[in-house]
């Protein structure tokens, strides 16, 4: 097509420039990717203390985040693909970043299996998932403080890079699993990508009222395949 | 074995913002130019289609259209006492691979440097002493001044259809424009961009301050623009995906929608895209560059002859270049001499988060609507009382409201549970960020060389980065921050949080993609890698262009001056150089 006739189609259709050209449905629920079973209790359980689900809306857990961590865990973030992953391995300081011979996948099987063994030993054989909420916020916080030693894993590093995986779930368009019926931009009030705010931009103090859109359109049942 | 391929006249390395600039000049003046290119091609339409770059996840987060650090990156270290480490991903720099380089993914804010930036060393000496100047500190006198690049600097925003506010146009000072600014020969090729409600507070404020807010020079079109080579250009939709995005409405400056559609046309051009370059070849004399190898997508590698190379890779590439190449003598700090990896700097950036009672809708952006003050940039104001040298803009931008990485939580908000929950919920459609964008001066222990450990997948050593901020560059920073709060608090908030830049210089979080020095122009071979058109004093027939050549970083984005000189090296090779092929200065 032409620029300027592509230019037109899209200045008559702003709102709905999210249609996809070639729409991939998937509404049923994806099997796992990576996570095991007891690994997917520790991340449900985390989720729901991370961004728990409350009268301001659903959690993290009910968002699908669960989801979302265990596809990106299965896909190229989770085998640092484009990451420099060559040796010598050594510890390096906090401004020299990520050091860990283990890719995240790798690392979270590895942290997940050092927490639980870490609660079993200190909550008379209880798992993380099998704790009550205020025991298991007791435990995020001391992964967060690195209050609490690991047997392997660095747990402040991790608990990092789960909260940071949270918050991408539950903040990233519906298409990857999170951000469940746009739970997270509801919350928050973020229309999603729209296309044109040259009327709305000069509206000050005016609240948006659209509803949220995705990249895939208003049915946030559609996800990438 | 490589094979040998046909000679081109002149060879660029890299197809990003520079080398498309090049390519286009070169063409014109009757050259073969071959642009070779690491990544891949992608254009506006289907890359950047609005049906899905608005993705926040897949390319601010995952940097999809970002350099992989997989086969090649860079190691890092803050003091020669310690060992640099791999930057195993992405963090506080982001470099492109793909045609039309970063200038893809930028945000298009398009500065240009202050006279007295150009005389750095000179100005700092006649103003304030010898003494001023910090044992350490490396800083030069650039070797072209402002006057001289101002028809370039001029050219390159009617390249881009910048939209902004003149403050100064031939010595005439402009209501609404930034009047600390260099003069500038006519205005901006478009008016500014529309105000969002987050500017219209910080320009009230500022003023109440009896400050000079102007809107800032925009790469992203408030209007339809045909530009300097006829391409035309769509409006801003302020959609608020620019930065890490490319744009799919014409509308942000980049070779897609300045260049392209226009060079690639041409018979003269040819672009191999999927193309690596591992070396600049010598002749024996080691003073003749005879040509690059390259080794494509396959593997295979090839010979590329040419009468010309220019190096137009994003700076850490540049000096990698030479020095597997064996161009230009190697920095040693230890002894201070050398040039190939002198005088590295970067940016100095802290903010002041804003919240308002107001609702601002943030997501309604544009990565270069913004409003700033100069007032305590470069000399704008005396140093003598403060002890320290140099400045930078304090600016709010509302770039976009994109949930993940754009959102401000106040300083007593919950870091995770259901206080976070709540806080988001509060203050995401109720906040703004004031940014300070701060100079770095070179210094002596801060350069780049190769590494004695770790390997690109070609086999070579990789970059190795040595670079810490200084105390002068956390006492300006300070400053600057205690300035942006005067404002943050002249906006009447509910709250704010002064984030100032603490401590050593991380590899970790983004800050930007301005990094600088390393080859740098001077006109002097002992203390500069190139000459003040850009040309290596050791091999005549190479050219480096982008911010290698800084001798330090100034206080604002570094693409407007990229732009310019790299006009002035094109003017300078087709009207100098072609006539006569050799050093254009003589030492």
């Amino acid at each position: 097509m032409e620029r300027r006739a592509f230019l037109k189609t899209i200045t008559l259709v702003p709102a709905v420039a999210a249609a996809p050209l070639t729409p991939i449905e998937n509404p049923a629920a994806p099997g796992p990717a990576y996570l095991n079973a007891s690994e997917r209790a520790f991340i449900d359980a985390a989720l729901a203390r991370l961004i728990p689900n409350d009268d301001l809306g659903p959690g993290a857990k009910e968002a699908g985040v669960g989801d979302f961590i265990d596809r990106q865990l299965g896909g190229p973030y989770g085998r640092a693909q484009t990451w420099y992953m060559q040796g010598p391995w050594r510890e390096g300081t906090e401004e020299q970043g990520y050091q860990l011979k283990l890719a995240p996948a790798e690392f979270y099987r590895t942290a997940i299996a050092d927490i639980d063994e870490y609660c079993k030993r200190q909550y008379g054989g209880k798992g993380f998932a099998g704790l009550d909420g205020a025991t298991q916020d007791k435990v995020l916080h001391g992964l967060e403080k690195a209050e609490i030693h690991l047997a392997r894993a660095p747990a402040k590093q991790f608990f990092d890079m789960l909260w940071q995986n949270t918050r991408e779930g539950f903040l990233a368009d519906p298409m990857y699993g999170g951000n469940r019926d746009f739970a997270g931009w509801k919350l928050i009030g973020f229309p999603g990508p729209r296309y044109n705010y040259v009327a709305e931009i000069g509206e000050y103090g005016k609240p948006y009222r659209e509803p949220p859109v995705g990249v895939m359109g208003r049915d946030p049942k559609r996800r990438l395949t | 074995m490589a094979t040998r391929l046909p000679a081109k006249d002149v060879v660029l390395v890299g197809f990003g913002l520079t080398s498309s600039m090049l390519a286009q000049e070169l063409t014109s003046a009757g050259l073969q130019v071959l642009a070779l290119e690491r990544g891949g091609f992608r254009d506006t339409v289907p890359d950047f289609a609005v049906d899905h770059i608005q993705d926040e996840y897949r390319y601010a987060v995952r940097d999809d259209l970002v350099e992989e650090p997989e086969r090649e990156t860079l190691t890092f270290r803050n003091s020669a006492d310690q060992v640099a480490l791999p930057m195993r991903h992405i963090g506080s720099f982001r470099p492109a691979v793909g045609a039309g380089g970063a200038a893809v993914h930028w945000n298009g804010q398009t500065w240009r440097f202050l006279p007295t930036d150009f005389r750095m060393r000179s100005h700092t000496l006649e103003r304030y002493g010898a003494k001023f100047i910090p044992e350490g500190m490396t800083i030069q006198d650039w070797p072209v001044s402002y006057d001289e690049l101002e028809p370039h600097y001029d050219k390159f925003e009617y390249l881009c259809g910048i939209s902004g506010q003149a403050g100064n146009v031939g010595g005439k000072l402009i209501d609404g424009g930034n009047p600390f600014e260099g003069a500038r020969r006519r205005g901006y090729p478009l008016p500014p961009l529309k105000r969002s409600h987050a500017t219209v507070l910080f320009d009230k404020a500022a003023k109440e301050l009896g400050l000079k807010p102007f809107p800032c020079p925009a790469a992203n079109t408030s209007k339809p623009y045909k530009n300097i080579y006829g391409v035309q250009m769509g409006q801003c939709t302020f959609c608020g995906y620019c930065e890490w995005f490319g744009c799919g409405n014409y509308s942000k400056a980049s070779p897609q929608t300045t260049i392209f559609p226009v060079l690639l046309k041409k018979p003269n051009f040819e672009l191999r895209t999927h193309c690596n370059v591992l070396r600049v070849k010598l002749d024996g004399s080691g003073k003749r560059a005879t040509g690059v190898t390259y080794v494509d997508e396959m593997g295979r590698e090839f010979e590329q002859p040419a009468e010309l190379v220019i190096l137009c890779a994003y700076i850490t590439h540049n000096v990698h270049l030479l020095l597997l190449s064996g161009i230009g003598k190697p920095y040693d700090p230890s002894r201070g001499e050398g040039v190939v990896g002198r005088n590295y700097a970067y940016q100095i950036t802290s903010s002041v988060d804003v919240f308002t009672n107001e609702i601002l809708n943030p997501f309604m952006g544009a990565g270069s609507l913004g409003q700033a003050v100069d007032e305590f940039n470069g000399d704008n104001f005396d140093h003598a009382r403060h002890g320290f040298i140099g400045g930078g803009y304090i600016a709010l931008w509302t770039t976009g409201g994109r949930p993940i990485l754009q959102h401000q939580l106040p300083e007593d908000a919950p870091s995770w549970g259901a206080g976070w929950k709540r806080s988001m919920k509060e203050n995401y459609l109720k906040s703004c960020s004031i940014a300070t964008h701060g100079s770095v001066m070179s210094y002596r222990d801060a350069w780049l060389d190769l590494d004695p450990t770790y390997h690109s997948s070609y086999g070579d050593p990789l970059l190795r980065l040595t670079f810490d901020f200084h105390d002068n560059e956390h006492r300006m920073s300070n400053f600057l921050t205690d300035r942006a709060a005067d404002i943050a608090k002249a906006m009447k908030p509910r709250s704010m949080h002064v984030k100032q830049r603490k401590g050593h210089y991380s590899i970790v979080p983004y800050q930007t993609t301005h990094n600088t020095g390393g080859a740098i122009m001077g006109s002097d071979p002992k203390t500069s890698a190139l000459n003040r058109y850009l040309q290596s004093w050791d091999v005549p027939n190479v050219f480096v262009m982008g911010a290698c050549a800084f001798p330090q970083n100034h206080g604002y984005n570094p693409t407007g001056t990229v732009g310019a000189l790299t006009y002035w090296a094109a003017d300078a090779i087709i009207n100098q150089y072609l006539k006569q092929p050799g050093p254009l200065v003589h030492a």
